[in-house]
């Protein structure tokens, strides 16, 4: 075994195992913003322990779809967070998979939360589907528009090339990517499910979309989703992180930056935890027919970032 | 008393001026009620009693909302041969509000509103038998368990499917069923199924003596102890011809102000938690607790429970300094967050337009209290209709025109600074005196009705006390009943994830209408 695949591995797994924290961490900041005493910052992980130890309610009318899904979920989302770089740029499985198809596994992922929650027939399980679908096709086609700014600087899709592109080549001020880059902030709002298009700790089961999807699950198979859920939120942080703050990041072959590289990540991430707080905390829910026009400005924005490379930067 | 062209054999009730009491033919009630509605008037509650053992029959008991106060009527029903129904005239084409209040009559007691269009039950889940009728001073238990089944109202059309919501919640609610038929996001129906929260408590009111009857009633929707508790003494005191000390009075009052407060403060917090504005959520209970805390140490109980007794109060204010002190601070940080509510662009676009009721939908099917304030229908017991100690006090009553959300959180807001107002003007010229006096017996069988401003809208309570000096007869009436049905109107047009928030918009009792 190479050190890249060691390497690889590694990434994979410290990812798997901090996304809890990051959220924990994201909690506790929104706790003190809020002016209230916060959770200790290993509450999902208590959750998830927690979750585990239960055994699984599942409705009669559930099909086999809706026991693998969350293996599925869990399984894009590792698979994901093995694409982005987010310590080291030499991964191995970055060829096989560009931003691209990140957007794919993403999507994938999706469809299967989607799938599930209709499997069993109740009406909510159908309402957070319908309202999943209409807030990611508007997502989607925004996020790969960011992936086509970042991309016409380096001149590739591949992840690693870009972190390359930005953070290891001479330093360049590209202003495309300050448009991309609240695009990129807007998608990922929408996408991991936060305020101000979702509320992931209401228990008002009209208003949900996440939540909607997954109120039948207990236990395990919620212990994965919840897992998911959190990794989704890393790897789009460790996404944004290599696309516009990529410095830091440890050059392909130079393993002694790679303690450097996990201190900046950890900084990195609890900045970035801390200002989703900050905008959760100012921001409430809107209403769910503004989310097109948010997506639509998220896009809009995506395309003038990648007009304005067109016209400053080439 | 002049209502229309009829002159009614009307009397005030003993030490009211806002109190009406009256007997009319079961024949002249739909005129009565008409000429009640041609003077802008309201049908505020509508109940039956069983007066069998009295001497009488069966009776329907209404109680109006008139340019001279609250009319109470009572009309004695035929129905005695065997075989034949008690009924009583329909209402509900005249003041929709009736609607529900005369199915619950026939579940509980069998008395038939003739050629009403609505006849579903309404407060029968399947707990008793059909056919037999709780209130009924012959009614014997016989649990019984059969399914519900209720005919909801079925919309049909292409895309249009239904949501069942409750009774059972995601979070920790009162129970409800709430029936929407959607397409796509947008609400076509809403239908609500009540009663879910059916304790028997008018049954249980029966043989109670008159201090534990003051604790039942304080219980039948905790958040409005204060006005439910004084609403009750209000009844008894009258029936029992007790006149209740100054000081009692004046110390009542301000329970019911400090009750308000609370709640809207509650209210408010919930209204942004509901957008998503946990900031807001957090201000609001962080203020909250500080109240009740604050209520706990001045009164001996964080919800004031207990605190009213037939007879006066059991509780006293002894600590003015630190009522004005919490007073002061709370207003001063209602006012900081009001202005971030004011200036937050989001919450403001999701509470704006949101679960509108127009004024004239809301005097046509009676919207009261609070939600009807913030439509326009300008009705408070305190301003219109004061008695001890509102007449000294000169209440600013609070309304707005729009109808949906913003104006009723506007509404809530208007009335915390007059409530903190009135608590300062309470505290500053509380009378000297005792605070409670004994309830004279009466030795017959008398009756009496309580009519207070709680925070939700205008409680009333009817209480018949019988030769024995025991409860015979007592009906509570909570705002809600005329509000609910206003919600199944004010979502129409809105859509499924706005519901939440209107419905807490008018925040209103599950268990004082289920009773």
């Amino acid at each position: 075994m190479n050190a890249g695949t060691l390497l690889q591995i590694a990434q994979t797994l410290l990812a798997i195992a901090l996304a809890p924290l990051l959220l924990g961490w994201t909690n506790q900041c929104r706790a003190w913003m809020q002016g209230r005493g916060a959770p200790p910052i290993t509450q999902p992980y208590r959750t998830l322990r927690k979750l585990f130890h239960k055994d699984a309610v599942i409705a009669h009318t559930a099909s086999p779809l809706f026991r693998f899904a969350p293996y599925m979920i869990f399984a894009c989302m590792a698979l994901a967070a093995g694409i982005v770089p987010m310590i080291a740029n030499d991964l191995p499985f970055s060829p096989a998979a560009d931003a691209i198809a990140l957007v794919g596994v993403f999507a994938l992922a999706r469809v299967f939360q989607a799938l599930a929650a209709m499997d069993i027939g109740t009406s909510f399980g159908s309402l957070g589907a319908r309202r999943e679908m209409l807030v990611s096709f508007l997502a989607e086609p925004a996020l790969l528009m960011v992936f086509f700014t970042a991309s016409l600087i380096s001149q590739s899709t591949e992840l690693p090339h870009i972190v390359e592109t930005l953070a290891h080549k001479e330093f360049a001020i590209y202003p495309s990517l300050a448009f991309a880059a609240v695009a990129f902030w807007m998608i990922s709002v929408a996408e991991n499910a936060r305020i101000p298009v979702d509320n992931p700790t209401t228990h008002l089961e009209l208003t949900m979309i996440h939540e909607a999807m997954i109120l039948e699950y207990s236990a395990r198979h919620l212990a994965l989703i919840e897992w998911a859920v959190a990794l989704k939120l890393f790897t789009y942080s460790a996404l944004g992180i290599a696309l516009f703050l990529p410095w830091g990041i440890a050059p392909a072959g130079d393993y002694a930056a790679l303690p450097l590289a996990l201190l900046a990540l950890f900084v990195k991430l609890a900045g970035g935890g801390a200002v989703l707080a900050f905008m959760e905390t100012i921001s409430a829910k809107m209403r769910l027919f503004r989310v097109p026009e948010f997506l639509g400005t998220a896009f809009l924005l995506a395309v003038l970032g990648m007009l304005i490379h067109f016209l400053l930067e080439v | 008393m002049k209502i229309g062209d009829h002159d009614w054999a009307f009397a005030p009730q003993a030490g009211s001026n806002a109190i009406w009491r009256g007997r009319v033919e079961v024949a002249q009630l739909a005129a009565l009620a008409r000429a009640v509605k041609e003077e802008g008037g309201q049908l505020v509650a509508l109940w039956g009693s069983d007066d069998r053992h009295l001497g009488g029959a069966y009776s329907v008991h209404i109680a109006f909302l008139t340019g001279a106060g609250l009319v109470w009527v009572s009309s004695a029903l035929g129905g005695v041969l065997a075989g034949e129904a008690p009924a009583y005239p329909d209402l509900a084409h005249i003041f929709p509000q009736a609607d529900r209040m005369q199915r619950a009559t026939f579940d509980l007691l069998g008395l038939q509103a003739e050629a009403a269009v609505d006849q579903r039950k309404w407060l029968r889940h399947g707990a008793w038998a059909e056919g037999s009728f709780p209130l009924r001073k012959d009614f014997q238990a016989e649990p019984v368990r059969e399914l519900d089944a209720y005919p909801f109202i079925q919309v049909e059309g292409d895309g249009v499917h239904e949501i069942p919501v409750g009774p059972i919640h995601a979070g920790t609610i009162e129970p409800g069923h709430f029936r929407f038929s959607i397409i796509g996001d947008r609400v076509l129906r809403l239908e609500q199924r009540l009663g879910y929260t059916h304790k028997g408590t008018e049954k249980r009111f029966e043989g109670m003596d008159l201090a534990t009857g003051a604790q039942l009633a304080g219980r039948i929707s905790g958040d409005s102890h204060s006005a439910y508790a004084w609403a009750y003494c209000m009844a008894v005191e009258s029936a029992t011809g007790s006149v209740v000390p100054e000081r009692a009075l004046w110390l009542r009052a301000l329970f019911l102000e400090v009750e308000r407060i609370a709640n809207h403060l509650g209210d408010l917090g919930y209204l942004g938690n509901d957008v998503a504005l946990a900031f807001g959520f957090m201000q609001f209970w962080r203020l909250k607790e500080d109240w009740l805390r604050l209520s706990a140490r001045l009164f001996g109980h964080r919800y004031l429970f207990d605190r009213i007794v037939p007879g006066g109060v059991a509780a006293d204010l002894t600590d003015a300094a630190a009522l004005l002190a919490g007073a002061d601070r709370l207003e001063a940080e209602v006012r900081d967050l009001k202005a971030i509510y004011d200036e937050h662009s989001v919450l403001q676009d999701r509470f704006a337009n949101t679960g509108t009721c127009k004024p004239a939908l809301a005097a046509r099917l009676g919207l009261a209290g609070l939600a009807g304030r913030a439509s326009a229908q300008a009705w408070d017991a305190r301003v219109q209709f004061p008695q001890t100690p509102y007449q000294h006090l000169d209440v600013n009553m609070a309304t707005q025109r729009r109808g949906d959300v913003w104006a009723r959180a506007e509404v809530r807001f208007a009335e915390v600074y007059e409530s903190l107002r009135l608590l300062r003007e309470i505290a500053r010229r509380l009378p000297a005196g005792p605070l409670s006096v004994a309830l004279a017996p009466a030795g017959q069988s008398v009756e009496g009705l309580g009519w207070v401003e709680g925070w939700r809208g205008d409680v009333l309570v009817a209480a018949r006390i019988g030769a024995d000096g025991r409860l015979d007869r007592v009906h509570a009436h909570d705002p809600s009943w005329q509000n609910w049905p206003l919600l199944e109107v004010g979502i129409l047009g809105n859509i499924v994830p706005d519901f939440p928030l209107i419905n807490k918009s008018f925040n209103l009792s599950y268990s004082g209408q289920d009773l």
